[in-house]
C-alpha cells in the first residue's frame, strides 16, 4: 500500500471521502457515485500517483443493505506498482456514471456489471448483455438469483422450487 | 458487407464470434460476440467452501490450469495470512513457468497454423507432451490438474520429477530454436505479421490489455517484477518486451518469454528447498495421512475441514499474477462464513479480446485471423 496516495487523496477530497480503510496491505475509498470521476481522474492525473491501469470493475451485491450494489474499481499504477479499490454504493435502478469516456476497457467491463447485476451505467455507449443472450431473464449474480435456476426451463427440476444462496 | 466469423469457426480459438463489416477486403467495423462458453463459475463459488472452488479454476484458462490455480491460492492465503514453506512456493513457481510454455506453445502452434504453417502445430504440440507428462506425473492429470492447494500443494513431488522437468528443459532449449528457425526469417510469416494489429502503447493502456500484448507495445509490465508472488524475488529473470506494436512484436516477446521461463526452471529445478509442501496450519490446511493414522487431533481437523471449511476474516481480498495471458486477478469478499461471499476473477483474456476492433480496424480481411490469434485467448476464461 503506498501511504502517499491515501494521505494525496484524503488532502485533495476530504470529507467527499465516505469511507478510507486499509486491510491486508490494501487501500480502499468509498465515494458518492457523484464524486467518482473527479476521484478517479485525480489518481489517473496526478503526477505521483498515475494509476493509469483500469484493472478490473466488478460489483457486489449486499442484499440487506438500503444502497444494494457495491461498484469495485480497481486501479493501477505503473510507478507506483500498487493497486487502489474505489467503491461506489448505489441502490436498485440507479444508474452510476460511466467510466468509458476515461478508459475503454470501462465498455466491456461494466456491461459485464449490467448483465451479471442489473446495475446500468449512464451515458454508456453500448448498455448490451455481454455474456448472456439477450432474451435472459433476471441478473444471475444478485444473490437473489437462485443458483439451481434454469433459464429457459425445461428440464427435470421445473417444478421444484429454485435453490437461493445469500 | 457483414462477415459473421464464428463462433464455430477453426481460427477463432474456442467460440467466438466476430461480426466484421468489410468494404471490399478492407474492415470497417468490428464487434466480437462472447459468452457462449459462459459456465457461471464466480456463481458456483458463492455456493462452495473455499476449497471446493478451486478446480473450478483450472476450467478457466484449460492451457493454464496451474497458473489459475495459484491465483487463486495466493488469494485465499492472504486472507488467511498463512506461512507457505519455501519448497511448495518454489514447485509453485516452476510450474506455473511450465504451464507459461504451455500456454505459449499452444498459442505459437495454432496461431501459426491459422497463418499458414502448418508444421509448428505438429511440433508445438509434440513439445507440450514433456509439459503434459510433468503435469501428470505431479497430479495424475494431464489437463485440469489442480495440483496446487491452499495452504500448498496436494501432494509431495514425485521420485521422477526432476528427470522429467531436465528432460523438457533439454528439449525445449532446443526446439526453440528450431522453431525460430522456421518462423523468424520466414518471408511469409513476416508478411503476415509485420505491421499487422498495430497497438500503440497509449492505447494499449487505454485498452487496458495486459502480458505479452502489452509488453509488445513497450509497455514493461509484469506482475512477477512488479509485485512479486510466491517467491518471484529470489529468480533472476529478465521481461521481454517489443517496440514494434504488431503481430510479430508479440511473437518476439512470446518467444523470449519462453526462453526467460526455461531460466527460472533451470534456476527452482537447481534449487528446491527441503521441507514440508504444505504450511503446517491445522483447519486450514489437510494433515498428512500419516497424522491422520496416529494424531487424533489431526483427524479431528482433517474432518472438521471436509465439512465445515475455515472461515476468513471479514473483508476483502484482491490479488494479481502474471498468468500466461496477462494480468489474472482475484478479488474476494468474506462475510466471515466459510464461503466467499463474493468471488471475481479478472481474466486477462476478456480485456485482450475487448481491444480486436482496435487491432483489425481499417486492416484486411484476413488480417483478422492473425490478429485473433496474437492476443492469445482462451475463451473459457473470457466467459468463465
Amino acid at each position: 500500500m503506498d501511504i502517499n496516495t491515501k494521505e494525496k487523496v484524503s488532502a485533495k477530497f476530504g470529507g467527499k471521502i465516505i469511507e478510507a480503510s486499509t486491510q491486508f496491505d490494501e487501500l480502499s475509498f468509498v465515494v458518492d457515485k457523484s464524486d467518482l470521476h473527479d476521484v478517479v481522474r485525480f489518481l489517473r492525473d496526478e503526477p505521483g500517483l498515475k494509476y493509469r491501469h483500469l484493472s478490473d470493475i466488478t460489483a457486489t451485491d449486499w442484499l440487506d443493505r438500503a444502497k444494494r450494489f457495491e461498484i469495485v474499481y480497481h486501479l493501477y499504477s505503473f510507478d507506483l506498482r500498487d493497486y487502489v479499490r474505489i467503491k461506489v454504493r448505489v441502490g436498485e435502478d440507479e444508474p452510476v456514471p460511466t467510466m468509458c469516456s476515461d478508459w475503454k476497457t470501462a465498455n466491456w467491463l461494466e456491461r459485464e456489471v449490467f448483465d451479471m447485476f442489473g446495475v446500468s451505467f449512464s451515458e454508456h455507449p453500448d448498455m448490451r448483455r455481454i455474456l448472456m443472450w439477450d432474451e435472459f431473464e433476471g441478473h444471475p449474480l444478485r444473490k437473489d438469483y437462485p443458483l439451481t435456476y434454469e433459464m429457459p426451463q425445461f428440464t427435470f427440476n421445473k417444478d421444484e422450487p429454485p435453490e437461493v444462496i445469500k | 458487407m457483414t462477415i459473421n466469423m464464428g463462433p464455430q469457426h477453426p481460427a477463432t480459438h474456442g467460440v467466438l464470434r466476430v461480426i466484421l463489416e468489410i468494404d471490399g477486403e478492407t474492415v470497417i467495423r468490428c464487434q466480437p460476440e462472447v459468452g457462449y462458453l459462459h459456465t457461471g463459475i464466480e456463481k458456483t463459488a458463492e455456493a462452495k467452501l473455499y476449497y471446493k472452488a478451486l478446480p473450478m479454476t483450472d476450467r478457466m484458462d484449460y492451457l493454464a490450469p496451474m497458473s489459475n490455480n495459484l491465483g487463486y491460492c495466493l488469494g485465499v492465503e492472504k486472507f488467511l495470512g498463512v506461512e507457505i514453506p519455501e519448497k511448495a512456493q518454489w514447485v509453485r513457481v516452476l510450474l506455473a513457468e511450465v504451464t507459461r510454455i504451455n500456454s505459449h506453445l499452444v498459442w505459437l502452434g495454432t496461431h501459426a497454423l491459422d497463418i499458414g504453417a502448418l508444421s509448428m502445430v505438429l511440433y508445438a504440440f509434440r513439445e507440450r507432451e514433456d509439459v503434459l507428462s510433468i503435469y501428470e506425473a505431479v497430479s495424475g492429470q494431464r489437463m485440469m490438474s489442480t495440483y496446487f492447494r491452499i495452504g500448498g500443494l496436494a501432494e509431495d513431488l514425485p521420485e521422477n520429477f526432476d528427470q522429467l522437468v531436465r528432460t523438457l528443459l533439454k528439449n525445449i532449449t532446443v526446439r526453440l530454436q528450431e522453431y525460430e528457425n522456421i518462423l523468424t526469417n520466414n518471408r511469409i510469416w513476416r508478411n503476415r505479421t509485420i505491421g499487422v494489429g498495430k497497438l500503440t502503447a497509449e492505447d494499449a493502456i487505454d485498452a487496458g490489455v495486459t502480458g505479452p500484448l502489452l509488453r509488445a507495445s513497450g509497455v514493461n509490465y509484469d506482475l512477477r517484477k512488479a509485485r512479486p508472488y510466491s517467491g518471484y524475488e529470489k529468480f533472476d529473470f529478465d521481461v521481454p518486451t517489443s517496440n514494434r506494436c504488431d503481430c510479430f512484436g508479440r511473437y518476439e516477446v512470446r518467444m523470449e518469454e519462453m526462453r526467460q521461463s526455461l531460466r527460472i526452471i533451470q534456476q527452482a529445478i537447481d534449487g528446491i528447498p527441503q521441507g514440508r509442501f504444505r504450511a503446517r496450519a491445522p483447519g486450514i490446511v489437510l494433515p498428512t495421512k500419516e497424522e491422520t493414522l496416529y494424531s487424533m487431533e489431526a483427524l479431528i481437523y482433517h474432518f472438521k475441514l471436509i465439512t465445515e471449511g475455515f472461515s476468513p476474516p471479514v473483508g476483502e481480498v484482491y490479488q494479481t499474477i502474471e498468468s500466461p495471458k496477462g494480468e489474472l486477478g482475484f478479488y474476494f469478499v468474506s462475510d466471515g462464513s466459510p464461503k466467499p461471499y463474493r468471488m471475481r476473477v479478472r481474466p486477462p483474456s476478456f480485456v485482450n479480446i475487448a481491444a480486436l476492433p482496435k487491432l483489425v480496424v481499417g486492416g484486411l480481411l484476413a488480417d483478422v485471423i492473425a490478429c485473433i490469434g496474437s492476443i492469445d485467448i482462451v475463451l473459457g476464461e473470457v466467459d468463465r
